[in-house]
């Protein structure tokens, strides 16, 4: 075979990766996050907005935009409008069936108000950022070569203050950001029906595969709908992450991916 | 070849490469459409400058109506997918009342399934390509989404290409009485013949050439 692969693929078969005897105890998934319901977690879901009173999302704890004016300034204002399309309020279900109990944020960087050029995107990470959440979930990214500076720079911030960047990645072999960030987990999407199985992918620049295709999820109207893509495979990994972050409170994000690593469905512990 | 005819050969290639966009996309939207087995297919493309999409290209259910037709950026689920920049499939529309509505009343037909891509461009979202109530037997499979991905590229390609034959053609049109504009016609205007009235006019531009050779 020659020339770049059309996709990013998974590794698809279970690979046979050794982990340490003991970091610092044999890490499994009852370890890692057995028992936890997400609670204490904040979430931040950034995105088209999350539905009010969605019975799938539950309560969301605050929800905010990122506004660009017609000189391209941008504010963040609070949000009544809830959900302009109905993935951001998947997202938010995907992350809530998850971890029950997690605390979930809104902020909004899609809808009419936003330019697409990438500064809502922008300004509304930066926002997220300085909330301090401890897992922000980006199911988008932008091509604007402009951003990437800035945006690495808030993913690096967000790295070293404990906030969790989890971003979806494209599946053919796009460049865009902030999914291609080392400081961030980015997801693509693999194909079974098990809300648990994730795969670690040993070829990055996609580091994991969550559950993406034919995932049921909340939507606009109070309902659900079925739906596909590596938006819904992002949460997964998001929710899966906040399960950890209760259970063990103050880990950096390097330890989280590396116990995402150590539990994801295709890597054979020792233990 | 000398300049001149090099001249000419050229504007002749980028009108020409202007006008075959539309043929391109259309091309595109029916092999998308035949390949996912699907009711319809389209590709809006975002107008610059005016926050809205137009159906450049439609195939199957409600291409009467839709060509040529605009929605706004950003609202629904084409504008998420181009906002996103990420694939989309959303199996049961039924279960969403506006979108049902808002489809409802541009095309006349409402699908119950819609698989959309973004038409990714150097920096921004050009459009969206989208594949209505695709043909399909069992689960969604991923390489149905690397497909679509990989159609909504291609569309992509064409967009930029078009559109840098459009800026080149716009840049001759606005030279309408230069020279440089009258080569071109020209050049469309032989391009155009063939037989001996082709091989004349072909002479006569050789004639030019040397007339004006220093």
């Amino acid at each position: 075979m020659s020339g770049s692969p059309l996709a990013w693929s998974s590794l698809g078969s279970p690979s046979a990766k050794k982990l340490p005897m003991r970091w610092p105890q044999p890490v499994t998934r009852d370890w890692a996050w057995g028992g936890s319901t997400g609670r204490g977690v904040r979430v931040c879901i950034v995105d088209s907005g999350i539905e009010f009173g969605h019975p799938r999302v539950g309560p969301v704890d605050s929800a905010h935009v990122a506004v660009v004016d017609e000189d391209g300034e941008v504010s963040v204002d609070t949000d009544e409008t809830g959900d302009v399309s109905g993935h951001g309020t998947a997202c938010a279900g995907i992350v809530r069936s998850l971890a029950p109990d997690c605390a979930l944020h809104s902020m909004r960087v899609l809808g009419p108000e936003a330019t697409g050029t990438g500064k809502a995107l922008l300004s509304g990470l930066e926002w997220a950022v300085e909330q301090g959440f401890d897992v922000i979930n980006m199911s988008l990214s932008t091509r604007r070569r402009q951003f990437a500076d800035v945006l690495r720079d808030l993913a690096d911030r967000a790295y070293f203050q404990r906030s969790l960047l989890v971003c979806s990645a494209h599946n053919l072999a796009v460049e865009s950001f902030p999914w291609r960030f080392a400081s961030v987990v980015s997801v693509g999407s693999h194909d079974r029906d098990d809300e648990l199985a994730f795969d670690y992918n040993a070829r990055p620049p996609v580091e994991f595969f969550g559950r993406g295709i034919d995932v049921e999820v909340a939507w606009t109207g109070g309902g659900s709908t079925v739906v596909s893509g590596n938006s819904f495979a992002t949460p997964q990994l998001a929710g899966i992450a906040a399960l950890i972050l209760a259970k063990h409170p103050g880990l950096t994000p390097f330890e989280v991916k590396t116990i995402l690593y150590m539990t994801a469905s295709n890597v054979k512990g020792a233990a | 070849m000398n300049e001149e005819r090099f001249a000419s050969a050229v504007a002749g290639q980028v009108l020409a490469a202007a006008g075959a966009r539309a043929a391109l996309l259309q091309s595109i939207t029916d092999v998308a459409r035949a390949i996912f087995l699907a009711e319809a297919a389209s590709i809006a493309v975002l107008e610059p400058g005016t926050r809205r999409f137009r159906f450049e290209a439609v195939a199957g259910q409600g291409s009467d109506r839709l060509l040529g037709l605009t929605f706004p950026f950003g609202e629904g689920i084409a504008g998420t997918v181009a906002q996103t920049g990420e694939a989309m499939v959303v199996d049961d529309l039924t279960k969403d009342p506006r979108f049902a509505r808002d489809v409802a009343e541009e095309s006349g037909y409402v699908p119950k399934a819609i698989m959309v891509a973004p038409l990714l461009g150097e920096e921004d979202t050009l459009g969206v390509l989208s594949v209505l109530d695709r043909g399909r037997s069992g689960r969604t499979t991923m390489q149905e989404l690397e497909l679509l991905d990989a159609f909504a590229a291609q569309a992509a390609l064409a967009v930029q290409l078009g559109e840098g034959a459009e800026r080149a053609a716009g840049l001759l049109r606005d030279s309408a009485e230069d020279d440089v504009g009258r080569i071109a016609r020209l050049a469309l205007q032989v391009d155009s013949l063939s037989g001996p009235r082709r091989e004349a006019a072909s002479r006569l531009l050789d004639a030019l050439a040397d007339l004006i050779a220093d």
